[in-house]
């Protein structure tokens, strides 16, 4: 399913946070929304996502207008930076509970349910964590279990909002390479929020450059980073250069910066 | 060098080690003289004096008919006041913590007024609108319905004084918990009920028991508002803490006493109830922990 974003913009009081976005993201395809923080990019998604009405605009979602649907009419899948799981439900439950709550007529059995968790706490390989509780699992796992429940619904779109953000390096970079896997196997359209340049680029097929609620450029990895449009992508793209160049050197020459 | 780190640091000193170990030994002392004195001993002389007669005067003090009405009106005025704040206090910390709204710090303080506001105020507040010479009196009386010195008024007067007690008990709670859980239950096709049943109850449902268990005492206990808008007919109009009062100024001191040993033996109950909540919420991380 494709998403489209049409001329939208939301304020909060005096503050603009997203200022007349228009943004496509095709079938299959992942797409980071990177900038800096105050840039706009979680309120997109979360505009996308029906968390938060627009002002004015449209939000197309398989070519037709969503704008008016709330999130739970929308069936998108949304992976928050602090994960949200249900605090009192084990990871299983977590899982089950968008098929629990379906209404009667297209509810899953309860074996069918219990089937399409375990299968989607195995593709997390969280398959033996079934019943833990988010507080006993670490911040990486309950991730791979917010990420289970998003996709438990079978959502035809799939919207995460920083979702590597609150975990720590080797964590984020693991996590990192297992959803662009992911992404490869099962081709779900997403949206991926962040404000982290070399994971935008690393992972995305297109990227989406925001800056103070406007848009600055859209395109692959290869065509931002070698053909910047703006002052503004120059500057933003310009430390990763600095970061690779510091990922090259040996573990001997490294410095801790202070 | 010396003399300053034993200026800066007293307790640590060798001459000091006698009075760390004295002083911590006063303060308990003091602490538990002053609850003997100000909790433990009016208790104990409630059961003291209610039983000075033995137990059969005591269970003839209590089964009197006049006590025994007020025990169910004390109960009856609970069962009303209580279940309705319960639901006013869970609506209200609901809007005040999922949704922005204008006039919301109205709202706000407009809970804790009855904090703020005497008790027999609140009753006076009453009476002024509902008595015969009140706003709404001549009407309603009219029409054979009477508010104050009758069951309606001390049923509104109780409402009134514990209507902070959910909802106070609720809103800082709600507030640390944020919306994430709801807004992903909603992006997972929840509607409203269902996230309120399945999501935020269940994170919630502790902080909730405790506030009703507050709200409880307080209905049982409430004597100032209930007074001024009784109207003390004995048998009809007496709540267990008006009947208290009245049996004492007959000077059936047993018989008070017996009154009171039941308000006494509510309140314990709900005391234990409190702590088992506290415990249970302490020995449930799994359940609480963000």
């Amino acid at each position: 399913m494709s998403i489209e974003v049409r001329e939208v913009h939301k304020s909060y009081g005096k503050f603009d946070a997203v200022r007349g976005v228009s943004l496509n993201v095709e079938k299959g395809e992942l797409v980071a929304l990177l900038g800096p923080s105050g840039s706009g990019k979680t309120t997109l998604l979360r505009l996308i996502a029906g968390l938060e009405e627009p002002d004015s605009g449209a939000i197309i979602l398989d070519g037709e207008d969503a704008t008016r649907h709330s999130a739970a009419q929308r069936r998108v899948g949304f992976v928050f930076q602090h994960y949200a799981l249900f605090r009192h439900m084990t990871a299983f439950e977590n899982v089950a509970f968008g098929l629990r709550v379906q209404s009667k007529n297209v509810r899953l059995s309860r074996e069918a349910i219990s089937d399409r968790v375990m299968e989607l706490l195995k593709l997390v390989q969280l398959e033996s964590h079934a019943t833990h509780y988010p507080s006993q699992l670490s911040g990486g796992q309950r991730q791979r279990v917010a990420l289970a429940r998003a996709l438990a619904v079978q959502p035809k779109v799939l919207l995460l909002d920083e979702p590597f953000g609150a975990l720590d390096a080797k964590v984020r970079k693991e996590l990192r390479r297992w959803l662009r896997r992911l992404q490869d196997q099962i081709h779900i359209t997403s949206l991926l929020v962040t404000h982290d340049q070399e994971e935008a680029l690393e992972v995305a097929d297109r990227v989406a450059i925001l800056n103070a609620g406007l848009l600055e450029q859209v395109g692959s990895p290869e065509e931002v980073y070698a053909h910047p449009a703006t002052p503004f992508v120059v500057d933003f793209l310009e430390d990763v250069t600095i970061f690779h160049g510091r990922n090259v050197a040996k573990p001997a020459e490294l410095e801790i910066p202070k | 060098m010396t003399s300053r780190s034993i200026a800066v640091n007293p307790i640590v000193g060798e001459g000091s080690s006698v009075m760390g170990r004295v002083i911590p030994v006063l303060l308990i002392l003091a602490a538990l003289a002053y609850l003997g004195i100000f909790l433990v001993m009016p208790v104990a002389i409630v059961f003291f004096e209610a039983f000075r007669h033995g137990f059969g005067a005591y269970l003839e003090a209590i089964k009197a008919a006049d006590t025994v009405s007020a025990l169910r009106l004390t109960l009856l005025t609970a069962a009303i006041a209580v279940p309705l704040n319960t639901v006013f206090g869970l609506a209200a910390a609901w809007a005040i913590t999922k949704f922005q709204f204008r006039g919301k710090d109205i709202l706000l303080t407009l809970i804790d007024a009855p904090l703020a506001v005497s008790p027999v105020v609140a009753g006076l507040v009453y009476i002024l609108v509902f008595s015969r010479h009140g706003w709404f009196g001549p009407y309603l009386i009219d029409h054979g319905i009477r508010i104050v010195f009758a069951v309606p008024g001390i049923v509104l007067a109780t409402i009134f004084v514990t209507f902070p007690f959910v909802a106070r008990e609720l809103i800082p709670f709600m507030q640390a918990q944020g919306n994430e859980e709801e807004e992903a239950a909603a992006v997972l096709g929840a509607g409203g009920w269902q996230t309120f049943f399945r999501v935020t109850l269940p994170n919630i449902k502790w902080s909730l028991l405790y506030g009703v268990i507050l709200a409880t005492s307080r209905a049982v206990g409430e004597f100032g508002a209930v007074s001024v808008v009784s109207g003390h007919i004995r048998g009809e109009t007496n709540t267990l803490p008006l009947q208290v009062e009245i049996l004492y100024n007959d000077y059936a001191y047993s018989a008070a006493f017996a009154a009171a040993s039941l308000l006494t033996l509510m309140s314990v109950v709900s005391l234990i109830a409190k702590k088992l909540i506290e415990w249970k919420t302490r020995r449930k991380p799994a359940v609480l922990e963000t």
